[in-house]
């Protein structure tokens, strides 16, 4: 069954009931985490999505998760990264007793933390977008921001960034050169760079059956 | 219809024209906000009291309901290029007569971070309150803020960052002036998407600024506190 980008932003995803390990992921990583568990045969994960939008009011995310983790039973992995939420929620999930993905935010635990991390001096005026972002850049970077009705809001925005960074998860030309077009929009140099899923495999991998 | 009547800002009395102006920046018109400023400075009344009672006040009323999630940022960076050009009038006359003058602060956007429109937002907003502002723009390294208190000798230092990975940099700063035992003669004020108080706690900094208003209140309360001090 095919995967509604607008869905996985509004609303999330339900879990299917099946599998031991419940994952509370942000809609953003659905595609990702559902390609490794094919590919792997990890029947024991049963994947649930919050809205990927919750992104866009980051301090939201934490009450979500804990209420998500509080909602499941059974053993939970939450997947998500730090997430612009400054720390809050690491200190939720160690409080309910469950761990997370490790790293700042998905940019980086895709790219592989230590990599990311290596990069960061380098690398600080750089826009990264995923599989997942550019497919929906209108509905988390343009409309959000603005753009589309307030072009000249664009340089306030992105006027210190140097590059858009696409990260990609997959070979797929149409999306590079989607990406390439949201990096002309932004007026940013382009780069694409394909990372696979990165640190997301092993870890979902060390969750064990 | 009379909602499509073009309002004539030169024909509104004073108290309709500051109200008008209230609403004009609240929908961001930056070209409406210079003709009201005009006006007002035409009708006689003194550039503190532009600054104060026309824009100041409107960006309260903008920053009070981005607070309350009835605003989002792309409304508030439009008020604020309003106010913005409005304060371009307004500040080299408030140079030649005079305005209270709160204290002097010096702000910057921390190393590794390039994002500045919290920063700015705060900048602006703490001119418009009477303070005397630096700003050192972004990726801040901790020499530079050292070199600016030098140099600059302001009552306060503010810093800003984004990122959860360029936070921790703040402290990094207020242990630095720990070591050279300049920690206290400052005030020093953190704000930024992913802090909070608690944060602000544990590195050291006199207080977390949720949003610029906040910042300005702070400011305001802080250094009357520290003029208050016997040894200030």
């Amino acid at each position: 069954m095919g995967l509604d980008d607008r869905r996985l932003s509004d609303e999330g995803l339900a879990p299917e009931g099946r599998g031991r390990i419940r994952l509370i992921a942000c809609g953003a990583l659905a595609h990702e985490i559902l390609a490794l568990k094919r590919a792997n045969g990890w029947d024991h994960l049963d994947l649930q999505c919050l809205p990927a939008k919750l992104h866009l009011r980051p301090e939201k995310i934490v009450e979500a998760v804990e209420a998500a983790v509080r909602a499941a039973e059974g053993p939970v992995f939450v997947v998500y990264a730090d997430c612009g939420t400054g720390g809050a929620l690491e200190r939720t999930c160690r409080d309910l007793g469950v761990e997370m993905v490790e790293g700042p935010h998905c940019y980086s635990f895709f790219e592989g933390n230590a990599a990311f991390a290596a990069r960061a001096d380098e690398e600080f005026t750089a826009f990264y977008l995923t599989d997942f972002l550019v497919r929906q850049f209108e509905a988390f970077v343009w409309r959000p921001m603005g753009l589309d009705r307030h072009p000249e809001l664009r340089d306030m925005y992105f006027g210190h960034y140097t590059k858009l960074v696409y990260q990609a998860q997959t070979e797929d030309p149409a999306l590079d050169a989607k990406a390439e077009d949201c990096a002309r929009r932004l007026g940013l140099a382009y780069e694409r760079r394909f990372t696979g899923y990165g640190d997301l495999a092993p870890r979902l991998a060390a969750l064990g059956r | 219809m009379a909602d499509d009547e073009e309002i004539i800002l030169s024909e509104l009395d004073d108290e309709e024209l500051v109200l008008q102006m209230h609403d004009d920046l609240y929908d961001g018109m930056k070209d409406e906000i210079e003709e009201g400023v005009n006006i007002l400075i035409e009708r006689g009344w003194t550039p503190y009291d532009v600054l104060t009672k026309a824009l100041v006040s409107g960006m309260t009323i903008v920053g009070n309901d981005f607070r309350d999630g009835i605003l989002f940022v792309p409304e508030v960076l439009l008020a604020a290029n309003a106010m913005k050009a409005g304060m371009t009038i307004l500040k080299p006359l408030l140079v030649e007569t005079g305005a209270p003058r709160m204290g002097k602060m010096v702000i910057g956007t921390v190393k590794g971070d390039i994002h500045d429109i919290g920063k700015n937002l705060v900048a602006m907003m703490m001119e418009g309150a009477g303070f005397e502002v630096v700003d050192l723009g972004i990726n801040n390294p901790v020499e530079k803020y050292l070199e600016a208190l030098e140099t600059e000798k302001p009552d306060i230092l503010g810093m800003s960052a984004l990122l959860t990975t360029t936070m921790p940099y703040m402290k990094v700063v207020i242990d630095t002036m720990k070591e050279k035992g300049v920690r206290d003669d400052y005030i020093v004020l953190v704000g930024g998407a992913p802090l909070n108080e608690e944060f602000g706690r544990a590195i050291g900094a006199d207080a977390y600024c949720r949003d610029a208003a906040v910042a300005v209140e702070t400011a305001k309360v802080q250094v009357a506190r520290r003029h208050n001090r016997p040894n200030a």
